[in-house]
């Protein structure tokens, strides 16, 4: 399979690799918030990890990824895209645009749904832990 | 030592045609044309002398007798000759009708041996699917338990492709014999690597190909028994009536001497070659387990191919791992490059778990396998897999003793 430049640099030089403790540390501290999608019978696990500020700005963000190249850059790039976002900036990264970003193919497209479902899922459980009313849960 | 790239370590897949086998092929494209089936002049005269002398050495490498060799495209097309051919001969009932014989093969087998069972099971045929056990063997204690009056046909690999285990191919086949059911070994990953012969090993039928013993691509052969008893078969591909009736078509004297050719080579360097292998292949296992943890080297302990061997590596995913190896060619045992997100169905029925199934290597040398190579792909599977651990959220979750098969995963 033919990957483009964009993913094997993300891939052989993955950024913000990752975590802001253990998991158990991770489940008791307030100002991460933790995104663990995918399955390993699948073939994909993305760990997404955001830090956020007094201010609500997300200053931080890690992942580590058990999955292919596709995965592990569509990964690797939301955590560059997430850093400096507001929350509500951060849920408006789309997987389409990841898509674009890094050229995937059609087989892939599923890495930057995972990609989209992590960031989601990081942004909610920072909601929860700090009792912020989290937007209806979409359907998907 | 340096090595150069790519090293090629996929011979399970095909190897390297052996370029005295190229040489011995070449005369017969150019100089020697005549079509073997042309009894009434010199050009066809001269290309049966080549035909002859192939089946003289095909017959050779396996103890058998040079009228038992039918030539053919390859170990698929052995494999549907000797299956369908064997059910549809010895048939309990006319087609159409159910009831028609019992068929013992195993779960693992090569998707060339399944399919055309499948099929039969669909004209009136009853199928048994062996299940291995971890170990990927399939025993004669096994086949026995299968066995039914109505059983007409066994078809058991020799070695299996992926994991190089070695099943009680002797005894099946003595069983068989017992029962007065036919016996049908696809041996193509063992014919040319070990030593084989149909008369003491108890074969009636036998699939073997060119291209996994460094011999050309589109030819290979079906062993099909003459004594004791001699093996019937209906024919798949009808025509001019070439080779005994059971294969009809123009013989590809080209390939075929190279097959030929093949065998003769395998057969000279046998005992060499497994000795050299089965050491590289142990520096493998031995390196990879002791400097990695989590690893698991699948199939039997000490029945197995001495060239090839199935590692699977825990909480990595199989794609990324071929990524990070990439001037390595090897197979993974990870379906996943074919969109199909599917781990190997070969270690599924081994039982392996799904997270072990979706990172798997299979490693197989060759005869123009060196050292140096070995060595090379050890460092930089033992890097890789260091390097994509760092990466992976369940190697940590391990490490802080969360197990991952007790987690909720929304399987996508």
């Amino acid at each position: 399979m033919a990957y483009t430049d964009k993913v094997i640099d993300h891939y052989e030089n993955p950024r913000n690799v990752g975590t802001f403790g253990t998991q158990k540390e991770i489940k008791e501290r307030s100002d991460v918030g933790v995104g663990l999608v995918g399955a390993p019978e699948c073939g994909d696990v993305m760990q997404l990890q955001i830090k956020v500020d007094d201010a609500g700005k997300i200053e931080d963000a890690k992942f580590k990824c058990f999955g292919c190249g596709s995965a592990i850059a569509s990964s690797s790039l939301a955590t560059e895209w997430l850093k400096g976002k507001s929350l509500d900036e951060g849920l408006e990264i789309k997987n389409t645009q990841i898509v674009e970003e890094l050229s995937l193919p059609p087989v892939k497209i599923h890495c930057s749904v995972l990609a989209e479902d992590a960031i989601r899922a990081a942004i909610k459980d920072y909601k929860t832990k700090n009792g912020i009313e989290s937007e209806a849960a979409h359907a998907h | 030592m340096s090595v150069d790239l790519p090293i090629y370590l996929d011979n399970a897949a095909t190897t390297r045609t052996d370029p005295r086998v190229v040489e011995a092929m070449l005369p017969y494209f150019t100089e020697i044309y005549g079509n073997p089936g042309s009894r009434n002049h010199g050009f066809g005269w001269v290309a049966e002398d080549g035909i002859d002398t192939a089946r003289q050495q095909v017959a050779d490498l396996i103890g058998a007798d040079r009228k038992e060799i039918i030539f053919t495209s390859g170990s698929t097309e052995s494999n549907n000759l000797a299956i369908k051919g064997a059910a549809s001969m010895y048939a309990k009932g006319p087609a159409g009708s159910t009831g028609r014989g019992h068929i013992i093969t195993a779960l693992h087998e090569h998707k060339a041996t399944l399919d055309p069972c499948k099929r039969l099971q669909k004209e009136g045929f009853d199928v048994t699917y062996l299940e291995p056990g971890r170990d990927g063997l399939i025993t004669a204690e096994m086949v026995k338990g299968a066995m039914r009056e109505d059983t007409i046909l066994v078809t058991i690999m020799w070695a299996n492709n992926e994991l190089g285990t070695i099943n009680e191919i002797p005894e099946i086949g003595k069983l068989c014999k017992e029962h007065g059911a036919i016996f049908h070994t696809d041996a193509t990953q063992w014919v040319g690597k070990m030593p084989t012969n149909v008369n003491t090993d108890n074969i009636d039928l036998l699939s073997l190909s060119g291209h996994k013993m460094y011999g050309p691509k589109g030819v290979g052969a079906l062993y099909v028994r003459r004594r004791r008893p001699r093996v019937r078969l209906t024919a798949i591909q009808e025509g001019g009536g070439q080779e005994r009736g059971f294969r009809s078509g123009t013989l590809n004297v080209s390939g075929i001497v190279g097959l030929g050719k093949a065998c003769e080579l395998c057969a000279a360097e046998m005992d060499s070659e497994q000795e050299r292998l089965l050491k590289l292949r142990q520096k493998i296992e031995q390196r990879i387990t002791s400097e990695l943890d989590t690893v698991q080297v699948n199939g039997h302990a000490d029945k197995r191919l001495p060239h090839l061997t199935n590692i699977s590596f825990g909480f990595v995913e199989g794609e990324s791992m071929m990524m990070a190896i990439k001037e390595i060619a090897v197979s993974s045992g990870s379906a996943c490059t074919s969109a199909s997100l599917e781990p190997s169905y070969v270690l599924k029925a081994l039982g392996v778990g799904d997270d072990l199934a979706h990172s798997s290597l299979r490693i197989s040398m060759g005869r123009y396998t060196t050292e140096a190579e070995v060595d090379y792909a050890i460092d930089k599977i033992i890097e890789s897999v260091k390097k994509l651990r760092e990466l992976s959220p369940l190697y940590d979750m391990h490490n802080e003793g969360i197990d991952i098969t007790k987690i909720e995963w929304q399987a996508h």
